[in-house]
């Protein structure tokens, strides 16, 4: 497939706005501004654009609820606060094409109306933070951010914020607290952000790589851009695939790539001869799949159909020498850790959660453990404040579903594969 | 005590938002960037900057993993602990890492030239496994490898 996302992210200065330019960047501004904004959002909603953060939400359908709220201000974010384990394709495009990016947020802040917008960055991402901040720079003294871009009376100014290690800040009521200087502790919605977000404004919060796809549906058109991918999940996707494959890395694939296709013909299939055991396909939080799931389309409605979410497109690899309950262990350890206090269920959750693993890897596990998780599990499902909780329960569930005996042989102790270790922390 | 360049920088970063509180976050960046780490009277003062209510200040900056609270090392080292990081031998690292520098985590060495701390996901997981030495990000790593890279920070 041509590459659209990563395609200016092999050349030597592609940061850089010359090089960027030379290769084509701000091309989708002035066809942009011939439309109207409600075209523009209509292109958008036409082009069928879903969101590449997690959750899969129509963009043009935000960007709708957001242009028709009432009220002049308006506010644009991007979410690149990119803390799903196992994602880094956001990585690519801060790095190496961070003015795709702004340009994907100026025709956005021109649909929706707002005329101000904040890259909400993670703070472990400093060096990209840095070339980010340039970019910006670059942009402005080029006159495509500011006031009068391009001559059209479009007016966009936009800043880069950085997060503080917080994985619930990619959860966009969080972040717009966190952006607000506050706990990031998610919103009751409704009201959603595109009605009431940021400083009580209509906010359009978008992941990076959704905000990069923009300048393409501009380009080749709602139509042109659907005929990419799988239908009702059109457009290209960033892959992130880690783990144990000979070529880890980000792949810009169109949906509907088997994970044999990512795993065997992109990634060099499995590290040093082994054997696939478990596949995560989407991010921490999305379920596990078995080596029996290998001819899975990666696409929105292929991967729910395999009990699984596509989620960031986050593929991460284990082979059979892993031990699944200390892969679920270390999940849940991270999402313990992130769960930001404010709902009992995955406060207390997680932490239940975690205490059973730990007695399980430090070989106190007692019989009947995996029920006792599942129990846990149970009391979480459905009753969370925000998606981290049900996210949270997903290694333990499709661990336990597809792996349960060695749940079983770990907590009678009679496991000697000596492949986990410990969890002290 | 916060300098006046850094206050400058809080006050300038401020400009960028409707309202002054937003720069809380960065600004406490600006802060530890500059000492090290944070303390209650950093707080105080950044939280009086932006006409943050001091205990508000106080419940956002404890929110947040990156921002220290006790002396760390001239460079901060976070070895990603989450999955991919994990199967590809992150606990080695860690347990290097301890025995090489002869500091539990979060504790500065004797020189002060460096503390390290374990982190969730760094988003590097393709050169798994991975850590942040300040700005820098180095993957792939080995305990030999740790050890040259090391020699690269006074």
């Amino acid at each position: 497939m041509e590459q659209m996302l990563l395609k200016r992210v092999g050349t030597a200065g592609s940061a850089g706005i010359g090089t960027a330019l030379k290769l084509g960047a701000y091309a989708a501004l002035e066809p942009a501004f011939r439309m109207r904004p409600a075209d523009v959002v209509h292109e958008v909603k036409q082009s069928g654009l879903r969101g590449r953060g997690g959750a899969g939400f129509p963009t043009g359908l935000k960007w709708e609820f957001c242009a028709g709220a009432p009220g002049k201000q308006k506010y644009l974010l991007c979410n690149a606060d990119e803390g799903e384990p196992g994602t880094f394709k956001d990585r690519f495009i801060l790095e190496h094409d961070p003015h795709l990016l702004i340009e994907g947020m100026i025709i956005s802040g021109y649909a929706i109306g707002a005329e101000q917008g904040y890259i909400y960055i993670r703070a472990e991402y400093p060096a990209q933070q840095d070339i980010l901040e340039k970019a910006v720079a670059q942009a402005y003294e080029s006159g495509y951010l500011g006031r009068n871009i391009l001559g059209k009376g479009v007016n966009f100014d936009l800043a880069v914020h950085t997060g503080a290690g917080a994985y619930i800040c990619g959860e966009e009521t969080a972040l717009i607290e966190s952006l607000e200087g506050r706990r990031g502790q998610p919103r009751m919605r409704p009201p959603f952000p595109a009605v009431e977000g940021a400083w009580r404004k209509p906010t359009v919060v978008n992941n990076v790589e959704t905000l990069a796809a923009v300048p393409f549906v501009i380009t080749l058109s709602a139509e042109g851009f659907q005929k990419i991918g799988e239908e009702g999940s059109p457009g290209p996707k960033l892959f992130a695939v880690s783990g144990a494959v000979n070529k880890p890395g980000g792949y810009e694939l169109p949906m509907g790539t088997t994970l044999r296709e990512l795993i065997f013909d992109h990634c060099g299939g499995i590290s040093e001869g082994r054997r696939l055991k478990a596949v995560i396909p989407g991010g921490a939080s999305t379920p596990m799949l078995t080596a029996d799931h290998l001819d899975v389309k990666l696409d929105f409605k292929s991967l729910v159909a395999a009990g699984s979410m596509l989620g960031s497109g986050a593929v991460i690899v284990m082979d059979d020498r892993t031990c699944m309950v200390h892969a679920a262990a270390v999940l849940i350890r991270f999402f313990k850790h992130e769960s930001c206090g404010k709902c009992t269920p995955c406060r207390e959750g997680t932490g239940w959660l975690f205490q059973i693993y730990k007695r399980l890897l430090n070989g106190r596990g007692r019989e009947g453990d995996a029920d006792l998780l599942l129990r846990i599990c149970d009391s979480m499902q459905g009753k969370c404040f925000c998606p981290l909780g049900e996210g949270a329960i997903q290694p333990v569930l499709s661990s336990i579903r597809h792996f349960r005996a060695e749940y079983e042989r770990c907590a009678s102790g009679a496991c000697d594969e000596k492949i986990c270790r410990p969890l002290v922390h | 005590m916060i300098s006046e360049a850094a206050i400058e920088r809080i006050r300038k970063t401020a400009d960028r938002y409707p309202e002054r509180r937003a720069a809380l976050i960065p600004a406490l960046h600006i802060v530890q960037d500059e000492l090290g780490h944070l303390s209650q009277d950093a707080v105080r003062s950044v939280a009086e900057e932006l006409d943050v209510p001091v205990p508000e200040a106080f419940g956002a900056a404890s929110f947040y993993s990156l921002y220290r609270w006790k002396p760390s090392g001239r460079h901060v080292i976070y070895v990603c602990h989450n999955l991919s990081c994990s199967l590809l031998g992150a606990e080695t690292l860690l347990d290097h890492l301890g025995k090489k520098l002869g500091v539990p985590e979060g504790q500065a060495t004797a020189d002060g030239r460096f503390s390290f701390e374990r982190i969730e996901c760094i988003g590097r997981c393709d050169g798994a496994p991975s850590m942040l030495v300040g700005k820098d990000a180095y993957d792939n790593l080995t305990p030999g490898k740790i050890d040259e890279i090391l020699q690269r920070y006074t």
